[in-house]
């Protein structure tokens, strides 16, 4: 072969490998002090997409909210009596267009008896409309008045695009050999890195311990693990991509642990962190034995919320447009707890 | 031009011979040598024999086992698939034990095929040293080559056997597998707070590079005078000829200063042992003596302060109690 052949063959070669990575150029922004490597990385080609996603469908116009409550007019309204029979049909043609825009009335309704309670989409809906509001009224802290909406995590579709479920036990046969730890898989969870591959179960449903640095300059009894520190890393890979943010969007990453100099998004994620958990825990688990086996995930567990269910890739959802304003049926009440007493949960 | 080639372009090839004669208490050299255009190329063109003996086959041994274990571990890990094997091949691996087991020995697949895959790895690696270390001497070498193999050894050593055992967990060791250990490198620096505030793993840093500025400047410098004979390095240590003279000099008019056609290889040899040697003190400070890294930089003056961009933020934990 002569040499031409060779240097065109390897630049070829050169070539498909390129086509693993992402086009440049790309822009950055920083929003740190310089030097310090606080600097967000944006693609101008996927954030246009993204914005395509992100636009928020237009609301129905508002109805007076006088005249007779729901309570009165509709038999079985247990969540939404109080609303005028106004608010209450608008807002139930705005949960069809978010939600089951395609089924229509008849996703979650008997259409012989739209007050039965015979399908499992209007009992779950029901649950899901007062999740909607304690979110709302109580986790001001994370979603502040910029609220969410059915359309926040569902944009059309009545199943959301991003849930989660506990991941089932290894196959193991004779469990003698090949064990994985939980990890070592392309998992699409932990965006195609090794990492362990169902992070949210330990940290979105339970509460084990996310910080695994010390306090200390030098050894004082701090006993987390190398293998723990993977974990949360899998975590805050998800975090990332689900945000479409880089690590420095909340942290400054001279030391991850330390909370001086730190963006304050970071005590935002904090509280989103404990709300995922208050949800899953208090709205979606409690619902395992309404929902048909089809929607279980393969250890039988209701589905579950983590920060894509929401986020889907943006920094804030729907780029931090409020559909809330125009619902304001959906922004209470809560439960009235305050949020010490629910990031204690 | 031909002395500006990447590739070696004289090929000077004579009959192929077996080597010295062998003292005794050797085994015979294995395999017929022969010439290979190819090879020359990038070397010499003869390709064998090679030497195996006792201590050679035992470590091929003892690796192959090491190798044969990590390569059933991940198949099962994959339900004996091999398509998703091949596929999946960067991202599975054979994981040490939980934590919680520490320093006991687990059952076979919660971190026993690990201890054992370690064992016969950190043998065959040995064995290996071994193994330099009596060629050198058979050849009457000096055993610098061994002594730097020893420096990669002591790196693998406190990675997977002192450290563990130090931190009372073979749990802290490192997974064998390819991108989990790289995982397993991030989430090192994240557990013991960033590890680029080590003041070991700088200097390890610096040798890594300073190895490869080093490993630049001389084999430049031997190509350029290679015109004038200047690959004849070790003869011209003792006489210097117009190669010698011109690559010194040229280094002397750059910088002011210039290494021997001696001295540039204990140059190299050093900056090269050290980077694993200094890389090992650092790993096994690493959660023994020190738990934050960022922590004790910020205490010794070496973090810097930066000025304040953001509100001041506050870690909400300490606001309300709540677990972290």
């Amino acid at each position: 072969m002569k040499t031409s052949q060779l240097l065109l063959s390897a630049g070829l070669a050169l070539l498909v490998l390129l086509t693993g990575c992402e086009r440049p150029p790309t822009d950055t922004v920083q929003h740190g002090f310089r030097g310090t490597g606080m600097v967000q990385v944006y693609n101008p080609r996927t954030m246009e997409l993204k914005e395509e996603e992100n636009i928020v469908p237009p609301s129905l116009p508002a109805l007076p909210g006088d005249g007779p409550k729901a309570a009165q007019v509709y038999k079985n309204v247990k969540v939404l009596g109080n609303l005028s029979v106004n608010e209450f049909t608008r807002l139930m043609l705005s949960m069809t267009s978010w939600v089951a825009p395609n089924e229509g009335c008849a996703y979650c309704h008997n259409p012989a008896n739209f007050a039965e309670d015979v399908k499992y989409t209007k009992v779950v809906a029901r649950r899901m409309i007062e999740m909607t509001r304690h979110i709302n009224a109580d986790w001001k802290v994370h979603v502040a008045e910029t609220g969410v909406t059915c359309y926040t995590c569902h944009r059309g579709n009545p199943v959301p695009n991003n849930i989660w479920h506990k991941e089932p036990e290894q196959a193991k046969g004779a469990d003698f050999i090949g064990d994985r730890a939980g990890q070592n898989l392309a998992a699409n969870s932990v965006v195609g890195t090794s990492l362990p591959s169902d992070p949210f179960t330990p940290f979105l449903l339970g509460d084990q311990d996310i910080r695994v640095n010390g306090t200390t300059a030098l050894p004082n009894g701090n006993r987390h693990s190398i293998k723990q520190a993977e974990w949360t890393y899998g975590l805050m890979t998800h975090m990332s991509s689900a945000l479409g943010v880089n690590c420095t969007y909340c942290h400054n990453t001279q030391s991850f642990s330390n909370w001086n100099g730190n963006p304050p998004q970071r005590s935002t994620a904090w509280y989103g962190i404990r709300m995922a958990r208050d949800l899953n825990k208090d709205y979606m688990e409690p619902l395992t034995s309404v929902f048909p086996e089809h929607r279980l995930g393969p250890t039988g567990d209701a589905p579950k919320a983590n920060c894509a269910t929401c986020h889907q890739g943006a920094y804030k959802p729907l780029f931090g447009q409020s559909m809330l304003k125009d619902h304001p049926q959906l922004a209470g009440p809560g439960t009235g707890l305050d949020k010490t007493t629910l990031a204690k949960k | 031009m031909q002395y500006q080639n990447i590739f070696t372009t004289v090929q000077a090839v004579g009959p192929t011979h077996h080597g010295v004669e062998l003292g005794h208490g050797n085994s015979p050299r294995t395999g017929e040598p022969y010439i290979e255009y190819w090879l020359g190329r990038i070397g010499n063109a003869q390709l064998g024999p090679i030497y195996l003996g006792g201590l050679g086959i035992a470590s091929i041994m003892c690796g192959l086992i090491a190798f044969v274990t990590i390569g059933l571990n991940m198949l099962a890990s994959v339900n004996w698939n091999p398509i998703q094997f091949v596929r999946q091949l960067f991202w599975l691996a054979l994981e040490p034990p939980a934590p919680g087991y520490g320093l006991s020995i687990p059952p076979m697949n919660q971190g026993g095929w690990w201890l054992f895959t370690g064992f016969f790895l950190t043998a065959s690696l040995l064995l290996w040293w071994a193994r330099m270390y009596r060629r050198a001497r058979e050849l009457g070498l000096g055993t610098h080559i061994p002594w730097a193999f020893a420096a990669a050894i002591w790196l693998y050593l406190v990675l997977g056997l002192f450290r563990p055992i130090l931190m009372g967990s073979w749990g802290e060791a490192v997974p064998f597998g390819i991108f989990p250990h790289l995982d397993w490198t991030a989430a090192f620096s994240l557990r013991y707070g960033n590890l680029f505030y080590n003041p070991f793993h700088a200097l390890s840093i610096a040798f890594l590079y300073g190895s490869t500025l080093l490993f630049a400047m001389h084999g430049a410098t031997i190509l350029a005078v290679g015109r004038y004979g200047g690959e004849r390095e070790i003869e011209q240590i003792v006489d210097r000829g117009t190669a010698s003279e011109r690559a010194a000099l040229f280094w002397r008019w750059t910088m002011g200063f210039n290494a021997t056609m001696e001295s540039i290889h204990r140059w190299a040899w050093w900056f090269a042992v050290l980077c694993p040697l200094v890389g090992g003190i650092g790993i096994l400070l690493t959660g023994t003596v020190v738990d934050n890294w960022y922590l004790w930089a910020v205490k010794h003056g070496v973090a810097p302060p930066y000025p304040t961009v953001f509100p001041e933020v506050v870690d909400p934990a300490t606001l309300s109690g709540v677990k972290p």
